[in-house]
């Protein structure tokens, strides 16, 4: 495939600046309807400040947030068949395409970029819930499948961030076949001994749920973030079933074993950079850090590279892994 | 008792009128036996150019016939010594997901079926073929039996979707399905998928991501119901039959599309009409195919499986 040689001299793209001139300074929490000046949002990561409601973040603000320094490369999305089946409902599937590529500036649902995380190289796949739902077609699925390759092409972890509604209906079956094409992608980071971690957002549903982002070493999930295979009003009206409190959110997922830890969005790397260190440089550091307790079978290992001091330790020079 | 369907109502008052003729030919009338073989004849014809160019929607109607054979029908009628087995080891047994080991022509298989049931007793107990969690649980340890002992894996594709309800969204839905994809394509032994009625999304590929799917002529195979992408995307459930069309269903574009291997051919009238036929004709398909994969070792059928889904979606409908 074509983009494959792209790997070896990726196209920078776009390193992340922060918009300057925001169109709003003003947002409203859609949970409690607080009115949060833009300042105060990009400062808490777009969680409120009053009521903790983690807000939907574009896939350029959440690979900020994750990589060292918010620098990463993205790479080009694979070119995949447009609209295969030609599919029209009250509006033609290619015009609604073409809005959604003009209103985020994407070409699709995903993007994915690489870059470095605690020192270590990662793969990051963050969908867009603004384009189209995050629904999963052709190109999300193919963008998977690049985002794999390249993982395994590198040796670096694979994260995704899930944030969608499901299958992508427009495009049929084959929106359906990206379910097991999915699989096959994180199977291939699996065998390649490499980690794949799946940060589950709001929202992660239906097709989207039950392939990939179930299929994790490590689930985290973002408080109440929505969390299912049938949607809410499926149960309700097909059913009849009355919903439990907390239905479909990350802390009943929790509850019921779905997702490893359920971490707020300012913890999220950090949580991250831990986990990959330790799947990632097994052995004691303690040449390459300074830190008293490293190495001690009983120390409190886990709790070292707890915070963003992990960041050092890739700045003092630690090799690759 | 023989469903008509809608747009089988001419032909229904064609065997109606058969029916009656029938009743007075008692008396060895030639004139009458004559009027019934030429109204036979009708119905042949009537029968031939209706299911000759069914559209989607009567699709959707003739693979949710209640006659047409289900997956329950298929094992009695084609596997012997059928053992079923029970259970996900964790939860409960779930009746929408039949399965055991069984004889099929000879060689012993694991058989997987989605069970929609045929009257109201039996649709109940097989929850009218939607699986909970742990009837996808269930199916990924009959595939890792299957694969222990290297057998061969068939499964009959009959469902409308996964159940949507609390209990199953409580018990990790989304993961069984996830894992039934991943344990299918783990498999070093042929997996064979045959959608024989209703294709519907998840809780079918869940047991479909096979070496060879086969699909019945007048099946259908969605990631959604019309009904369901109807009421979304039109927000009016009444679009069913546009949406049928849109979204491709049918084993013809299917097959076009690259999705599905082989379409089996159903007997004049449809499945409902003939299942012995039907059925006759699904199992030579399959062993068609499990004989065409025996010769692959388990490597060489896992990459092959794999590389028919990546290169999945490369050519739309036609160039
Ligand atoms: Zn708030």
């Amino acid at each position: 495939m074509n983009w494959l040689t792209n790997f070896v001299r990726p196209k920078i793209r776009a390193l992340y600046t922060r918009k300057d001139v925001p169109d709003n300074l003003w947002h409203k929490c859609p949970s409690c309807e607080a009115m949060i000046f833009h300042r105060d949002l990009e400062e808490h990561l777009h969680v409120c400040q009053h009521c903790g409601h983690h807000m939907r973040l574009d896939p350029p603000r959440r690979l900020a947030m994750l990589f060292d320094d918010g620098a990463y490369q993205t790479i080009e999305l694979p070119k995949v068949l447009v609209d295969p089946l030609k599919f029209r409902d009250t509006k033609r599937y290619t015009d609604r395409l073409k809005e959604a590529q003009s209103k985020t500036g994407r070409a699709d649902a995903i993007m994915v970029a690489h870059g470095s995380m605690g020192g270590l190289p990662v793969v990051v796949a963050a969908f867009d819930f603004g384009f189209m739902g995050g629904s999963m077609g052709m190109a999300v699925g193919e963008g998977l499948v690049a985002a794999a390759k390249l993982a395994v092409l590198q040796e670096a972890p694979l994260i995704v961030v899930p944030a969608s509604g499901g299958a992508r209906m427009q495009e049929g079956i084959l929106s359906l076949m990206q379910m097991p094409r999915t699989v096959i992608a994180v199977e291939q980071v699996k065998e390649a001994g490499l980690p794949y971690v799946v940060i589950l957002t709001d929202p992660t549903t239906g097709g989207v749920t039950a392939s990939f982002a179930m299929l994790g070493d490590v689930h985290i999930a973002e408080p109440g973030a929505q969390i299912g295979f049938a949607g809410q009003r499926v149960i309700e009206g097909t059913v009849r079933e009355t919903l439990p409190e907390g239905f479909q959110r990350s802390e009943y997922l929790f509850d019921h074993g779905m997702v490893d830890m359920v971490v707020h969005r300012k913890a999220l790397r950090t949580t991250l950079v831990r986990i990959l260190d330790l799947l990632r440089r097994p052995l004691p550091t303690a040449e390459i850090v300074r830190l008293p307790h490293r190495g001690e079978a009983d120390g409190p290992v886990a709790a070292v590279p707890a915070a963003e001091g992990s960041e050092t330790r890739a700045g003092a020079g630690a090799p690759e892994r | 008792m023989q469903t008509f369907l809608e747009f089988e109502k001419p032909i229904a008052e064609l065997e109606g009128k058969i029916e009656e003729l029938r009743h007075l030919t008692d008396a060895g009338d030639l004139n009458i036996a004559d009027e019934v073989g030429k109204l036979q004849a009708k119905v042949e014809k009537l029968l031939q150019t209706t299911y000759a160019k069914l559209t989607p929607a009567q699709k959707v109607q003739v693979a949710r016939h209640p006659n047409r054979p289900h997956a329950l029908n298929y094992i009695s009628a084609l596997v012997t010594d059928f053992t079923p087995l029970a259970g996900d080891r964790a939860f409960a047994e779930d009746g929408a997901i039949i399965g055991g080991l069984g004889r099929f022509r000879g060689r012993s298989v694991v058989v997987i079926g989605q069970e929609k049931g045929h009257d109201t007793e039996t649709r109940v107990k097989h929850n009218f073929g939607m699986a909970k969690p742990e009837g996808y649980r269930k199916a990924q340890r009959l595939m890792d039996l299957a694969a222990r002992f290297h057998l061969p894996v068939v499964t009959l594709v009959d469902t409308a979707g996964a159940y949507p309800g609390v209990g199953a969204e409580e018990r990790g839905q989304a993961e069984a399905i996830a894992r039934s994809i991943e344990r299918c394509l783990r498999l070093p032994v042929p997996i064979v998928s045959v959608v024989i009625g209703e294709g519907g999304s998840g809780g079918a590929i869940a047991v479909a991501a096979a070496d060879r799917v086969l699909m019945l002529e007048h099946a259908v195979y969605s990631v959604i119901s019309p009904e369901g992408c109807a009421s979304i995307l039109w927000r009016d459930p009444q679009m069913a039959q546009d949406a049928a069309v849109a979204l491709r269903m049918t084993a013809q574009d299917l097959k076009q599309l690259g999705v599905i291997d082989q379409i089996v051919s159903e007997p004049m009238g449809g499945a409902h009409r003939s299942p012995a036929d039907t059925m006759t004709a699904v199992a030579d398909r399959v062993q068609a195919a499990l004989d065409d994969l025996r010769a692959l070792d388990p490597a060489e059928l896992k990459a092959r499986r794999r590389q028919k889904f990546l290169d999945m979606g490369a050519h739309g409908l036609g160039a």
